[in-house]
């Protein structure tokens, strides 16, 4: 994660130097505990506790507040940091999927599905509640996916001057990260719905607002008339 | 509490106590607050260590109670080599489904180390190959951060910090923990 550059590890029998010029290479422990000897599927489906999540998440959350001017700034950045999970994501469960399933979507309904469903289940051990499209007229580029209760904002209280506020903008990054490394570049944004009502159902409903490129709307028209 | 009753206590609090997550998520997570402080910082690695102390103290000042709650133990340790076995047996086990080996006690049983033959933190993770970040960037940092502020919460005050990390090419990973005092009880100064 650390690392930006998808790194090779060295070729055996040909020093690290070689390749990469005047770097030195990275030294790896002789035991071979690195990441290129672990199997990719190990921690698909370990566990840990949700309170280790949601204490990282806290910090992350109050960490990114200190350093922004308002409730946008610190959406965006939390956004920020979710796309490159979204990015490795994408082929990390592609790869794990069955193999006569493990094409990468191609149209936009196949990418949605596999959000709600595939990355969904995996992050938050269920699928996503909603997935709908726009039914406005003006805008055939958006559809959005609910979530009645995310799973980030179980222990997240926020104040009510910041009530505009929704942390899972780290989600809807994760999702643009999905959506931007599909080759179909969007911008998702995550938005509080419950209404703070007594007695509400759901009243962390949040709601995914999926807002593709135009270009990504005008490709998949032309290829549904072929 | 022996080494093996705490070592039961850690899985049987894990099985019946604990709401899990996928860990994936986790590591996921971490992962992007390291780059992100990696970025912010422009690798300035010592500076990172730094933030991600100050970020697992504050962790450890409130997860000390989410500690206590889930492992009902209200008893004092009797002593410091009884605190190490519950923090490697217990409370890394029902956080982090890990149970670091406990080695190398100094003769006046102060201080100690904590071998990580599993850091989830670290799956998936390698340093950014710059020459420096080997060198210079702890990257489970927040866990000295995490020790420090809980065992603070019961008065012990506690330096920590690593030795040695896999991910800097090392054969192990290794933090070091030393007692520093036990905090007396102090009367708030002029309190009426």
């Amino acid at each position: 994660m650390a690392s930006s550059q998808p790194v090779k590890p060295p070729l055996a029998g040909q020093p690290a130097q070689a390749q990469r010029g005047s770097q030195a290479g990275l030294k790896y422990p002789s035991s071979g505990k690195t990441i290129y000897n672990r199997p990719l599927n190990r921690s698909r489906t370990q566990e840990l506790s949700q309170a280790s999540f949601a204490y990282l998440f806290g910090e992350m959350v109050s960490y990114a507040q200190k350093r922004v001017t308002g409730i946008q700034d610190l959406e965006k950045r939390l956004n920020v940091q979710g796309h490159p999970i979204g990015l490795k994501l994408l082929d990390l469960l592609l790869y794990r999927e069955p193999t006569r399933s493990q094409t990468r979507p191609l149209n936009i309904i196949a990418l949605l599905q596999f959000i709600t469903t595939a990355l969904w289940r995996h992050l938050f051990s269920r699928p996503a509640d909603a997935l709908e499209k726009s039914s406005n007229p003006e805008t055939p580029d958006e559809y959005m996916i609910s979530d009645n209760e995310p799973l980030v904002n179980q222990y997240i209280s926020v104040p009510k001057e910041m009530n505009q506020l929704n942390c899972a903008a780290f989600v809807a990054g994760i999702v643009e990260g999905v959506c931007d490394g599909a080759g179909f570049p969007a911008r998702v944004t995550a938005h509080s719905v419950g209404k703070g009502e007594e007695g509400e159902l759901w009243p962390g409903k949040t709601v995914f607002l999926v807002k593709f490129q135009p270009e990504v709307v005008e490709r998949e028209a032309y290829l549904g008339k072929s | 509490m022996s080494a093996a009753k705490a070592a039961r206590q850690g899985e049987e609090i894990w099985k019946t106590k604990i709401d899990k997550v996928n860990a994936e998520l986790v590591t996921l997570t971490y992962g992007t607050i390291v780059a992100q402080l990696c970025k912010d910082y422009e690798s300035d690695y010592v500076e990172v260590n730094k933030q991600l102390d100050k970020m697992g103290y504050n962790i450890g000042l409130r997860l000390i109670e989410d500690y206590l709650a889930k492992s009902g133990t209200m008893r004092r340790c009797a002593n410091f080599k009884e605190t190490a076995e519950m923090i490697a047996k217990v409370g890394f086990k029902i956080f982090l489904n890990i149970s670091p080996t406990i080695s190398n006690w100094t003769t006046d049983s102060k201080q100690f180390s904590l071998i990580f033959d599993e850091n989830p933190l670290a799956d998936f993770v390698e340093l950014p190959d710059d020459g420096r970040a080997q060198e210079e960037l702890w990257f489970s940092n927040i866990f000295c951060g995490v020790l420090r502020g809980a065992l603070e919460m019961v008065q012990m005050q506690v330096e920590a910090h690593f030795t040695s990390d896999v991910l800097r090419g090392q054969e192990s990973t290794e933090m070091r923990v030393t007692l520093i005092r036990y905090i007396d009880d102090e009367m708030p100064v002029d309190d009426e």
